[in-house]
């Protein structure tokens, strides 16, 4: 299907809500037209507010919006959302258990030629070791569009990781469910668990195991926060193998959520494709992808591996 | 007037055995710049601010951050005279479940968001200045700020956008009692020229001395008439002021009274107050 920006996707969905509920204010932090809140802002000037580049600002504004009931969307690079204004998004939004909605952009290796001062692959570690706080990793348009809505429904602060470049739609996909993630490909030899952007590589990677003879599960665990532990002690006990695919840092993402409910619930060896403990650097984002490992042939080789053992 | 400045004096006065008190019985806890920001806050809670202690929540209430969270027990004391919760809780400050922790946050009814980690609040202040113009509300922000606090680059971030939005029911106080943790502002990191630098980043600038409650209360009037632009009260005050042995000593900042310190200090207030009555 069609490849889609996830940030036009949230763009125009917090216009659809804006024009629902009158309640909804949106902060950004210079870069309304990366994020797509520039959409919102056309749409609504009153009620959306640029604090130029001040994200420590913008976090702590953003709960005195909230503490007065407003559903406050703040956006600007994932960067800059998490590492920049960690202190205020942990005393000042989470403790309050504030409805504040996160939703920061450019996540990842695949920020590409911007290099490694731009590419997020810690914020997720960051987020998910805050109390209150609900992290959602879309894979693609529609389940961003999905994430954005259901965060505006429920109670409480979200961290929603989207991506620079444009992400195909994945099929064959079931209605999203915070706290739930799925099934999106039966096997027998080995389970993927993914999110975000490797859901798809994870998919391309199966494709081509299938030819070699080998049959890979694929969950999505769009959900980081609260994590999904009966899915994933169900396709451990299923599959003996699992292997974790995040375009994150091994260390506090995806892998690590896995492998703390299998440690204490059903303690088997987890495998991993992510970023190995280092910084990125420039580059086109496929090449990154190959670079770092997490294309869909590096999951294909490790994945082989994994399974031949 | 005179009558409004004695029944204010009175408050203060209390508010202040009430801070010794709850200090000396929790063990632990911020004397200092409690007691230097008592009588701002005697004016906020006992004459200036509209608010409805039944009904902490009303929609048109004005707001108070308390942005140098650690002073606390000044605003635990209002709000409890306030009869915001009952007094007994004041005798449970930092004990393990007690409702008053070690900083402000939201189980307290009257505190509006958790404060403590410095430099957050005027931010979280301009937050609810905007939803009030937001939603067309008449309420005003108030938000007390440390000297020491100001030396965090977020609180410059916060000026800057009240300025640019033209926050003009956000009311900052900053409590100018020229210590902090580690010793006098000056030594540690000055804050001066601080009048030019709030009137820099836009912000109408207003200075009192921060014990006089007629300064206090007509720099309020003041902030309240100005239009298209946020207001500061510059307050000068004295650290651990009302408590002779703790005022301008800067090892009050953060130790709280022994039993003995508790003692001397209360009959010390209670002379005060002796005074003020039979003037």
């Amino acid at each position: 299907m069609e490849p889609l920006y996830q940030r036009d996707v949230y763009g125009k969905t917090l216009v659809e809500l804006g024009k629902k509920n009158p309640n909804i204010v949106v902060l950004d932090a210079d870069l309304s037209g990366s994020t797509r809140t520039v959409l919102f802002a056309k749409e609504f000037p009153d009620r959306f507010f640029n604090f130029g580049v001040a994200e420590q600002n913008m976090m702590a504004t953003a709960a005195g919006l909230a503490s007065c009931g407003k559903i406050v969307f703040a956006s600007t690079f994932a960067m800059f959302a998490t590492a920049r204004a960690l202190g205020q998004v942990r005393n000042t939004i989470c403790y309050n258990n504030f409805n504040v909605k996160i939703v920061a952009t450019h996540s990842g290796i695949t920020v590409g030629e911007d290099g490694a001062s731009h590419q997020a692959l810690e914020d997720i570690n960051f987020m998910r070791a805050i109390p209150h706080m609900h992290i959602i990793v879309p894979s693609d348009g529609p389940e961003t569009r999905s994430a954005v809505i259901t965060a505006c429904e429920s109670e409480g602060p979200f961290y929603i990781r989207l991506g620079r470049a444009k992400v195909p739609t994945i099929e064959k996909k079931k209605d999203f469910m915070l706290g739930k993630g799925y099934v999106v490909e039966e096997g027998k030899d080995m389970a993927i668990i993914a999110c975000g952007s490797l859901v798809y590589e994870s998919l391309q990677a199966v494709e081509r195991l299938k030819e070699q003879g080998f049959s890979v599960g694929v969950i999505n665990m769009h959900t980081i926060k609260p994590i999904d532990r009966a899915l994933i002690v169900e396709t451990a006990k299923k599959y003996k193998k699992v292997l974790v695919c995040e375009e994150h840092q091994v260390i506090g993402g995806l892998y690590s959520a896995v492998c703390e409910v299998l440690a204490q619930e059903y303690p088997i060896r987890v495998e991993r494709v992510g970023v190995e403990d280092r910084f990125g650097q420039s580059g086109k984002p496929a090449e990154l992808m190959e670079c770092y490992g997490l294309s869909a042939n590096c999951i294909v080789k490790k994945a082989e591996r994994f399974i031949r053992e | 007037m005179e009558k409004k400045i004695q029944h204010l004096k009175s408050k203060a006065n209390q508010m202040r055995r009430l801070i010794v008190s709850m200090l000396a019985k929790a063990g632990s806890g911020h004397p200092g710049g409690s007691l230097s920001s008592t009588d701002i806050l005697a004016c906020l809670y006992f004459e200036v601010m509209r608010f409805d202690a039944k009904n902490p929540l009303w929609l048109d209430r004005d707001r108070f951050h308390l942005s140098k969270g650690h002073c606390c027990p000044a605003l635990y004391a209002s709000l409890a005279m306030n009869g915001f919760f009952p007094m007994v809780e004041l005798d449970r400050l930092r004990c393990l479940g007690a409702m008053l922790q070690g900083h402000p946050d939201r189980r307290v009814p009257g505190v509006e968001v958790a404060s403590g980690s410095l430099g957050q609040g005027l931010s979280v202040a301009l937050g609810m200045a905007l939803a009030g113009k937001i939603d067309k509300r008449d309420y005003r922000v108030y938000c007390l700020m440390g000297d020491g606090e100001i030396q965090e680059g977020n609180i410059w971030e916060a000026a800057m956008a009240a300025a640019h939005f033209k926050a003009d029911n956000l009311c900052g106080i900053v409590d100018y009692n020229h210590f902090q943790i580690d010793g006098r502002t000056e030594e540690i990191m000055n804050l001066e020229p601080l009048v030019n630098k709030w009137e820099a980043f836009g912000w109408h600038v207003i200075q009192c001395d921060g014990h006089n409650l007629y300064q206090l209360l007509e720099g309020f009037m003041k902030a309240k008439a100005v239009k298209l632009k946020p207001t500061v009260i510059i307050a000068h005050t004295v650290k651990g002021k009302g408590v002779s042995f703790m005022e301008h000593v800067v090892d009050f900042h953060g130790r709280a009274p022994n039993e003995k310190e508790r003692e001397i200090a209360l009959k010390e207030l209670a002379e005060t107050e002796k005074d003020e009555d039979a003037l």
